[in-house]
């Protein structure tokens, strides 16, 4: 069964006349989302307000191999996140934490260009703002994932396979490592201390006895796009080539801004700046919100959901 | 290999399926819509992505044109959370170069290239979860992928693996039982001829019993090409109602 807003195909129709989705409603259907607001005169071309994003669908639980993987599809963009959770030795100057390892693989599915090498730059940069927005101590709980200090932590490595390429990598990317994070399952260990003093993991039996992470505090970036004398949410690739100048927002649930960051060849205005920055947050707060919904939606569904991945 | 019955004395292997018995194959073609073509497929637990580009112009230098001819140019990548292990580069270690090169060597067997002469074809296969028969897996997922393309074709080029236990030829070997060290084949046929796009066989294998071997994979490679003409079969119909024909 498809979704209601599977219109993936570009580009859709200004249909917010008779007919079309009634404005004010956050469309929740099964997987997918829909962050709507009364639209003013300005639309774009395919008939979106300025803060409006496109019709995202979220699936968790895609690749069975990993601890936690998520995929994601908003608009033309396609994003594949696999969490596997290893076992290594805390970091010298934090010895009672574990930690993420992040790594993005712009696949040449995406585009020609990045085949080979051609997709290291993209995903090196892509690679170190994510390290940069979960660069602080409230967006995962580093403690947790700690099993017996200075020896043995929980390492989570996160990958990112970016599939198609379809505008606003940033905000995709984000919200399926949220989602992918949610999904990470870690087996539940045991430090038994023998006699001698040394120590063994043991695991549990039971498969399905695992930890669940929380990512209430985990940010999300929204990337705003300076076009012309306006800023939009989500642009597409032709409104990116139209841009000079962005601003990548790493905003959490709670409205707290984690990362700021401009890119683009062009400049902004301090004033864009803090407006851009109050529609960040404004915005960051209601995806949050409905990403959360749709997660905890999923996940009520049990392990006996249809799954449907890259078949539906 | 100890404990590890791959065929049971009841004719069984360790998931359940019979000596020639394929896994459960589901495909969809046309997923992404920016490539040329695109395809899906999953076999048993692998699950493989190929994306088509092309025909278009050279990239890079014009001195690699071939002046009668279209050049077919494959790459094999494995996303890093597709094996048990987690792998630290995609591609561009040997294992994916060698398989780009087997890639291409059975599409340029496969692909009418005269009809395009001085272009080039991208074929980018993507492996999601690897749990046995990868290279059978991209090769059916690219075959699709091209014909979702639209790019002309002698045939299918469908392709299986298999192997051989306790006098036995199996079929579609899954990751246990390819780990489990016995011989491996992996073919590429096309099935209207007959006709064998690649033949690899790895580890040691006694001549009389390659004949049975090569049997069952070609079997069960036809047998592929019975699932994945359906699919395309079904995709055609589905995309002439949404024209409205």
């Amino acid at each position: 069964m498809r979704p209601a807003c599977a219109a993936l195909k570009p580009p859709v129709q200004a249909s917010l006349g008779p007919g079309g989705e009634h404005p004010f409603k956050t469309v929740c259907v099964l997987g997918s989302f829909r962050v709507y607001k009364v639209p003013s005169s300005d639309l774009r071309v395919d008939g979106r307000g300025c803060d409006d994003y496109r019709c995202v669908e979220v699936e968790t639980d895609v690749v069975s191999n990993t601890s936690g993987s998520a995929r994601v599809k908003l608009g033309h963009t396609d994003i594949l996140v696999g969490v596997k959770a290893e076992m290594g030795t805390p970091k010298l100057e934090k010895p009672n934490e574990g930690y993420l390892e992040f790594f993005v693989d712009c696949s040449a599915s995406a585009a020609p260009e990045f085949e080979g090498r051609g997709g290291d730059d993209l995903g090196t940069e892509i690679a170190n703002t994510l390290y940069r927005i979960f660069n602080n101590k409230s967006s995962i709980d580093l403690k947790s994932l700690c099993i017996s200090p200075r020896e043995h932590c929980w390492v989570l490595y996160v990958d990112v396979l970016l599939l198609e390429c379809g505008g606003n990598l940033f905000d995709a990317i984000s919200i399926a490592v949220k989602a992918a994070l949610f999904n990470t399952r870690i087996p539940r260990v045991r430090v038994l201390e023998d006699e001698e003093g040394s120590k063994d993991i043991e695991l549990s039996d039971d498969p399905y006895d695992c930890v669940q992470l929380s990512v209430e505090n985990v940010p999300c970036i929204v990337t705003l796009c300076k076009i012309g004398y306006r800023h939009v949410v989500d642009a597409t690739l032709q409104e990116e080539a139209c841009s000079l100048a962005s601003l990548l927002v790493s905003v959490t649930s709670k409205g707290v801004v984690t990362c700021v960051r401009k890119v683009g060849k062009g400049s902004l205005d301090p004033e864009s700046i803090f407006e851009m920055l109050e529609t960040g947050k404004r915005v960051g707060k209601v995806l949050h919100a409905s990403l959360q919904s749709i997660l905890h939606k999923e996940e009520s569904l049990g392990p006996k959901r249809q799954k449907v991945g890259f078949l539906g | 290999m100890a404990g590890l019955e791959l065929l049971s004395d009841q004719g069984y292997r360790v998931d359940g399926r019979r000596a020639g018995e394929l896994r459960k194959i589901q495909a969809r073609m046309g997923v992404f819509a920016q490539a040329d073509g695109s395809a899906y497929i999953e076999q048993g637990n692998t699950k493989a992505l190929a994306v088509v580009y092309g025909p278009h112009e050279i990239r890079g230098s014009r001195a690699r044109a071939l002046p009668d001819r279209a050049l077919v140019n494959c790459q094999y990548s494995s996303a890093t959370f597709s094996t048990g292990e987690r792998k630290r580069r995609p591609h561009g270690d040997r294992k994916s170069c060698e398989m780009g090169l087997h890639l291409r060597q059975t599409f340029e067997a496969a692909i009418l290239t005269q009809l395009h002469p001085r272009s080039q074809i991208d074929i980018y296969v993507q492996v999601l979860q690897a749990d046995g028969g990868t290279y059978a897996a991209c090769v059916n997922a690219a075959t699709l992928a091209v014909l979702d393309a639209g790019i002309p074709m002698r045939d299918f080029v469908c392709a299986c693996s298999a192997g051989f236990v306790d006098g036995t030829a199996l079929a579609d070997l899954s990751h246990v039982e390819e780990a489990a060290g016995g011989p491996q084949l992996a073919l590429a046929l096309l099935p209207a001829s007959g006709q064998i796009a690649l033949l690899e066989m790895d580890a040691r294998l006694h001549e009389d019993h390659l004949e049975q071997v090569l049997e069952a994979a070609a079997r069960a490679s036809r047998d592929v090409h019975t699932v994945l003409d359906r699919v395309v079969r079904q995709h055609v119909q589905e995309a002439s109602v949404l024209l409205g024909d």
